[in-house]
């Protein structure tokens, strides 16, 4: 038998009740994490959560700040979204990504860039190696076909209705769910073309730090990949956890890595002079 | 009387006969049913190319979807060009190219300043051919994703290496697309001069619609 909650006091009563629950997938806030990297101290942490299987997350980060992932139980899949916070019309392309850095793959010392011809994070650390810039994620019409359902309402939401309303918590709408790119989950390419896809499961604990170099919003989406070939809609959940740090300097390896990345990081520096 | 070589093969009555200048955008709505062909006039000229749901356009072509749901990045004969949402817009039913590319992106000038240096960037691009069609109808940078290089080669190495090589197309050869929803097509007649996605020589292109 249900509480009686016929009177707003007894409603009121029964939701203050549930304070201090604990789940697996959840916020901490203020954040608190006891694995921060040396040096880095506990009051420069800005953001710590665990995205549930099927889940998504989103957050607002400064120039500098780091956003470490973790694939915590080796079947994360992060599909990522990224925007210039102060003008979201500027945000994450895929094509420049491989085409400006002529490789097709992600991992330590690669960019991410915008279609402004600037940095909006690049990867510090790479403990996976597994990552895809191909092939998307999924959307209700493959979900549907592949699990029997692909609504957000649903057991088996895709990573694109996800994206939706990810960005749709920062004003964005259908058209500025841009192409993605995909953590944890990879993909290489073989010389007919074919995608391969590189889905694990793998040992739990893959690291990937990020840096942001422009003030960006991060969407999270942690879905199946597209081309995962289990029958089952398989996937584990995966935390984020962001600190503050500083702008990258001049003398940077990743900044200086390549004459192509120097310059996108050039661009970064015209439009933070102000 | 001569025979048009380049209606050869092109079934249904031509509704449509435009000659694309170089360096030069183009914006056509084509129907369901309707059959676009690309002819690369002078060969090797790389045609960036955006579709829009007509009804919807935050329905558009998606790269993503298109070469996931075949399992290859390569646009052949048979190709499905899917959209956001899955849907399929327009299918390759014939190329007398071997494959095309999806995966290169568009030339801009802001990525131009990467790749070859900050005084390419006054240099006329794809993104500013793209953005000049779409706000003639409304639609601005927020549009633009990734977009089909109809007869441009991005060959992928084993090791990941990837660019724009010389091309497989040739004088004359042909790409036909048949719509399968209501699609507004955008096109950008690259005028890019820094790689040999054009023979490092932007020519004009026709585009013939057949109902």
């Amino acid at each position: 038998m249900t509480a009686n909650l016929a009177n707003p006091q007894a409603a009121r009563d029964h939701a203050r009740g549930m304070a201090g629950a604990v789940v697996d997938a959840m916020p901490v806030l203020p954040p608190v994490a006891d694995d921060l990297p040396a040096g880095v101290p506990a009051d420069d942490l800005l953001w710590e959560e665990t995205i549930a299987a099927g889940g998504y997350a989103t957050r607002r980060l400064a120039r500098g700040a780091r956003l470490r992932l973790i694939d915590l139980e080796g079947d994360a899949c992060a599909s990522l979204l990224m925007f210039n916070a102060e003008m979201p019309t500027e945000r994450l392309n895929v094509a420049d990504t491989v085409k400006v850095q002529w490789n097709a793959y992600l991992g330590e010392g690669k960019l991410l860039l915008s279609d402004m011809g600037r940095v909006l994070m690049s990867f510090l650390e790479d403990g996976a190696g597994t990552h895809d810039c191909f092939s998307g994620t999924s959307n209700a019409a493959t979900n549907a076909a592949r699990y029997g359902d692909g609504r957000n309402s649903g057991a088996y939401p895709s990573g694109r209705d996800r994206f939706l309303l990810g960005a749709a918590k920062h004003g964005l709408q259908r058209r500025d769910v841009h192409p993605c790119v995909t953590l944890f989950k990879g993909a290489t390419i073989a010389a007919d073309g074919a995608i391969v896809p590189q889905i694990g499961p793998y040992a739990p604990g893959r690291t990937v730090v990020l840096r942001a170099e422009m003030d960006v919003i991060v969407v999270i989406a942690n879905c199946p990949h597209v081309l995962d070939p289990r029958e089952a809609w398989t996937v584990t959940p995966l935390r984020a956890t962001a600190w503050r740090g500083p702008v990258t300097p001049e003398d940077d390896p990743v900044r200086t890595a390549t004459p192509e990345g120097l310059r996108a990081f050039q661009n970064v520096e015209d439009y933070f002079r102000r | 009387m001569s025979i048009d070589p380049h209606l050869s093969g092109l079934s249904g009555t031509v509704v449509h006969d435009a000659i694309v200048p170089a360096r030069a955008p183009w914006l056509h709505h084509i129907a369901a049913g309707q059959t676009l062909r690309i002819v690369d006039l002078e060969g090797n000229q790389a045609v960036d190319f955006l579709l829009y749901a007509t009804a919807d356009h935050a329905e558009r072509y998606s790269a993503q979807d298109t070469v996931a749901a075949q399992g290859n990045l390569f646009l052949r004969e048979g190709t499905v060009l899917r959209s956001n949402e899955g849907r399929p817009m327009m299918t390759i039913v014939a190329t007398s190219v071997d494959y095309h590319d999806t995966i290169g992106g568009a030339c801009s000038c802001e990525s131009n300043t990467l790749r070859y240096g900050h005084h390419t960037k006054a240099e006329h691009a794809c993104v500013e051919n793209f953005l000049e069609a779409n706000l003639r109808e409304g639609r601005g940078k927020r549009d633009i994703v990734s977009n089909i290089n109809f007869f441009m080669n991005v060959p992928v190495e084993p090791d990941g290496s990837l660019g724009i090589v010389d091309g497989i197309s040739a004088p004359g050869l042909t790409v036909d697309l048949r719509a399968d929803m209501d699609v507004t097509v955008v096109v950008s007649n690259c005028p890019q001069i820094n790689n040999p996605c054009n023979g490092f020589n932007p020519t004009p292109v026709r585009m013939i619609v057949a109902a």
